[in-house]
């Protein structure tokens, strides 16, 4: 057996342990300390951590292995992740990337002979608009072009350390070009719980109706039915549960923070720079549906905004607007704790989110029952997007009425959209439901624009026959992100792109997904290797109907939309790379002698394939 | 004497271990109501070198090197129907557990690391088949038209099939023949 690499590490570890107080709720977060601390999770921390939580070895690592950003195995002093969005592709990221491995004689996927660097790819890290982006050690870097990443390559020679390196590489901006009634008003923090105190619990509740206010996330159900469920919703099992004096379950509000759909980004510019409105919204919520508790789950790749939004958390707490007894209103008590994801797009999807609070791996769990009757703990639960707490804010602040009066029938309001690709002006537009793809692209500078994917991979892409479309959930329902292709990308790169992503993203919990993500990327890789068949299209069809039929959450759902969009309206972007025959091997059959050629030094005719 | 023209119908084993031809064994007796169906052209059972045109093809075990590619393109030309017999046609299997491992590595091991009779050298001889990298399930080499599955697939799996198919039928499988727990 080998020696022990770290046979102290209890005292290592103590501090960390100490600070989570074992709460094994909060392993994720533990685990996220001690990878910064060791730059990897070593198998005696994961033997440590489950004999100080009471929990199977196993069990802390699975977790440990299940996110991205955590890692079982050594990792550079500096790890370095491009983000592979297809709009980072587009501003040049594949080249950037090699560039960089070369300068620092490193292979991507792989750790430098001297422990110091690690670089590889990892899903949208949302700075879309700033691209091409990266993360080092978390942090976040964005416009990178070659002279930045001589200066980063400079750096970890020289190792130094993350904190000291120069602000301007971290710098990312809100780029709002466009501000509606969320974005472009002023908001005095206090004014919408104000408001709601003297309307009244019920009465504020009934104002989130006749706003008829849709959640943000792209799913789109109505935000008062999920809290009046919530605040309906009873404890099952008497006893079992923790009541208040008045009997009632306790009850938890979640703000959704875990915008990992690729080309989103309008959540990031939310609580950059309008924390306020989102915890005020929390805070309303809270009082209607009677929680005392909530949390802000945050993206890893926003880790960033850590600080600055605990800094607006302690200015609320001290302004009275957070804690106990809030603005003077006597037993009501409300405070919010932040926690971090991991890098897993899975945990955007709110039962998978409420298994990683709870410090698992973010697997979907079986609905019903539902999280607003038993969410984080077992507990009746809400969970909302950033932007749905921040509209909850505008309402319980100017009335239902108000809000409904914007947007169209079934979608009132405004919709952020963070806007990316082909465009002469990427970033942040604030649009009344209702809003046609083409204006938006006029606004945006995108010309000849031959394909908008909106909502990211799991949404629809829209060709440039389709520009009269509305956004809204009548027609286009989104969470967000428009990303833009001029007419001379090639549309197939971006379904290749996004197979890649949910390939990666499969939580593997169920085998459509788990295996149909995988073969859709394996056959995706044989056609863009130049071995397509029209065959292979079938197949590409057919797997899916597996993953939409099949697979246990949405993520399997919609891991098939991208192909089979763009099969429908683009089909001369598959059928230009396909070869014209019935059937074309996999891979290259006389290449893949060439190693047994070398090692054996042979060049006879039976060691070629033609 | 049965007059109908008899279904030719040949198998060979790639990257397998023959546990799916003794699983085909497997269907003991029935074996003599096969042979009023069918006649075989190369199979293990006949020992026949090359396939000749045929309209059935069964193929178990994966393509690991140049041979298996030979062999497999002959089958695919000369057989109507092409099935792939077991866990390694269809994926893989057992032998692509190697792919993990880097092919000079695997060399390494079996020819240096342990005495042997080549006395260390790695053998160059055009005779021997030589390896690919990676070993792969048979659909990435050749289209196949039907995958049986198992490890090996059990021999009522293999009776049903076969019958279905002599039959003119779509072959079906029942969920039991499926569940392998």
């Amino acid at each position: 057996m080998e020696p022990c690499e770290f046979p102290h590490i209890g005292e290592h570890l103590a501090p960390i342990m100490e600070r989570h107080g074992g709460d094994a709720t909060r392993l994720l977060q533990i685990l996220r300390e001690v990878q910064d601390c060791f730059h990897f999770i070593p198998p005696e921390a994961v033997s440590c951590i489950a004999s100080h939580l009471k929990l199977p070895r196993a069990q802390v690592e699975g977790v440990a292995g299940f996110y991205s950003f955590l890692s079982l195995s050594h990792q550079g002093e500096y790890r370095v992740l491009f983000s592979d969005n297809i709009t980072d592709n587009m501003l040049g990221k594949p080249e950037l990337m090699q560039y960089f491995c070369n300068k620092l004689w490193v292979e991507p996927g792989k750790v430098s002979e001297d422990n110091l660097v690690s670089v590889d790819s990892t899903s949208c890290t949302g700075m879309c608009d700033q691209g091409p982006a990266a993360l080092v050690n978390g942090w976040p870097l964005t416009s990178l072009d070659r002279n930045r990443l001589d200066l980063i390559a400079e750096l970890i020679r020289m190792k130094k350390p993350v904190a000291e390196w120069p602000a301007m590489l971290f710098e990312v901006r809100d780029n709002i070009r466009r501000p509606g009634m969320l974005l472009g008003e002023p908001f005095e923090p206090g004014a919408g719980i104000r408001a709601m105190l003297a309307r009244g619990a019920e009465a504020t509740l009934s104002e989130m109706d006749v706003s008829n206010l849709r959640g943000r996330g792209g799913a789109g159900f109505k935000t008062a039915s999920k809290w009046s469920f919530c605040h309906a919703a009873i404890a099952e099992e008497e006893g079992s549960m923790i009541c208040d004096v008045g009997g009632n379950p306790e009850r938890f509000i979640v703000c959704n923070a875990d915008e990992g759909e690729p080309g989103t980004f309008k959540d990031r510019v939310l609580l950059a720079s309008y924390a306020d409105l989102v915890f005020e919204g929390m805070t309303v919520g809270a009082r209607v549906i009677g929680a005392r508790k909530g949390f802000l789950y945050l993206r890893g790749e926003y880790r960033y905004l850590l600080q600055p939004l605990e800094a607006v958390l302690a200015r609320r707490r001290a302004a009275g607007l957070l804690g106990e007894n809030i603005l003077g209103e006597t037993g009501f008590a409300f405070d919010v704790e932040i926690r971090l994801g991991a890098g897993a797009y899975i945990c955007g999807e709110e039962s998978a989110l409420i298994e990683s609070l709870e410090g698992k791996r973010g697997r979907p769990r079986n609905r019903p029952p539902f999280p607003v009757t038993s969410g984080y703990k077992g507990r009746p639960t809400v969970v909302d997007n950033v932007e749905t707490f921040a509209c909850a804010a505008r309402i319980a602040e100017k009335g239902g009425a108000w809000f409904a009066a914007m947007g169209t029938a079934q979608s009132t309001g405004t919709k952020i959209l963070s806007i990316s690709g082909d465009c002469a002006r990427p970033g942040i537009y604030e649009y009344p439901f209702g809003v046609t793809v083409e204006e938006i692209l006029r606004d945006c500078g995108a010309e000849d624009a031959h394909a908008v994917q909106v909502s990211g991979p799991s949404g629809t892409l829209v060709s440039w026959q389709e520009y009269g479309r509305r956004i809204a959930f009548e027609d286009l329902p989104t969470a967000g992100a428009f990303m833009v292709f001029h007419r001379q990308r090639e549309m197939f790169a971006a379904a290749h792109n996004f197979t890649r992503f949910f390939a990666h993203e499969s939580c593997g919990f169920c085998t459509p997904c788990r295996v149909g993500t995988q073969l859709q990327k394996k056959i995706m890789d044989k056609i863009a290797g130049g071995h397509g068949t029209p065959a292979d299209l079938e197949e590409l069809k057919h797997l899916g109907h597996i993953l939409g039929s099949m697979s246990h959450c949405g993520l399997g759902h919609s891991a098939a939309n991208p192909v089979l969009d763009t099969l429908r309206k683009f089909p001369g972007t598959f059928e230009r790379k396909l070869k014209a025959l019935s059937f074309e091997p996999a891979f290259d059959l006389d290449g893949a002698l060439e190693t047994a050629r070398k090692i054996t030094g042979r060049d006879d005719e039976w060691a070629h394939l033609s | 004497m049965n007059d109908r023209k008899k279904v030719r119908i040949a198998s060979c084993s790639l990257a397998g271990c023959f546990g799916c031809h003794m699983s085909l064994l497997d269907i003991d007796e029935r074996l003599f109501d096969l042979l009023d169906l069918v006649e075989f052209d190369r199979t293990p059972l006949t020992d026949i070198k090359h396939c000749s045109p045929c309209d059935v093809g069964i193929v178990e075990g994966g393509v690991c090197n140049a041979e298996n590619v030979h062999v497999l393109k002959e089958f695919r030309k000369n057989c109507k129907v092409l099935v792939a017999m077991g866990a390694c046609a269809i994926t893989g299997g057992l032998p692509a557990m190697r792919n993990n491992i880097d092919l000079w590595d695997c060399f390494q091991e079996v020819y240096q690391y342990e005495g042997g009779l080549e006395g260390g050298r790695i053998p160059n001889d055009p005779e021997l088949p030589l390896p690919f990298d990676k070993v792969h399930p048979i659909y990435e080499v050749v289209k196949v038209d039907y995958f049986l599955p198992g490890c090996p697939p059990p021999a009522d799996a293999i009776w049903k099939f076969l019958t279905d198919l002599l039959a003119g039928r779509e072959p079906k499988l029942d969920y039991e023949q499926l569940h392998y727990d």
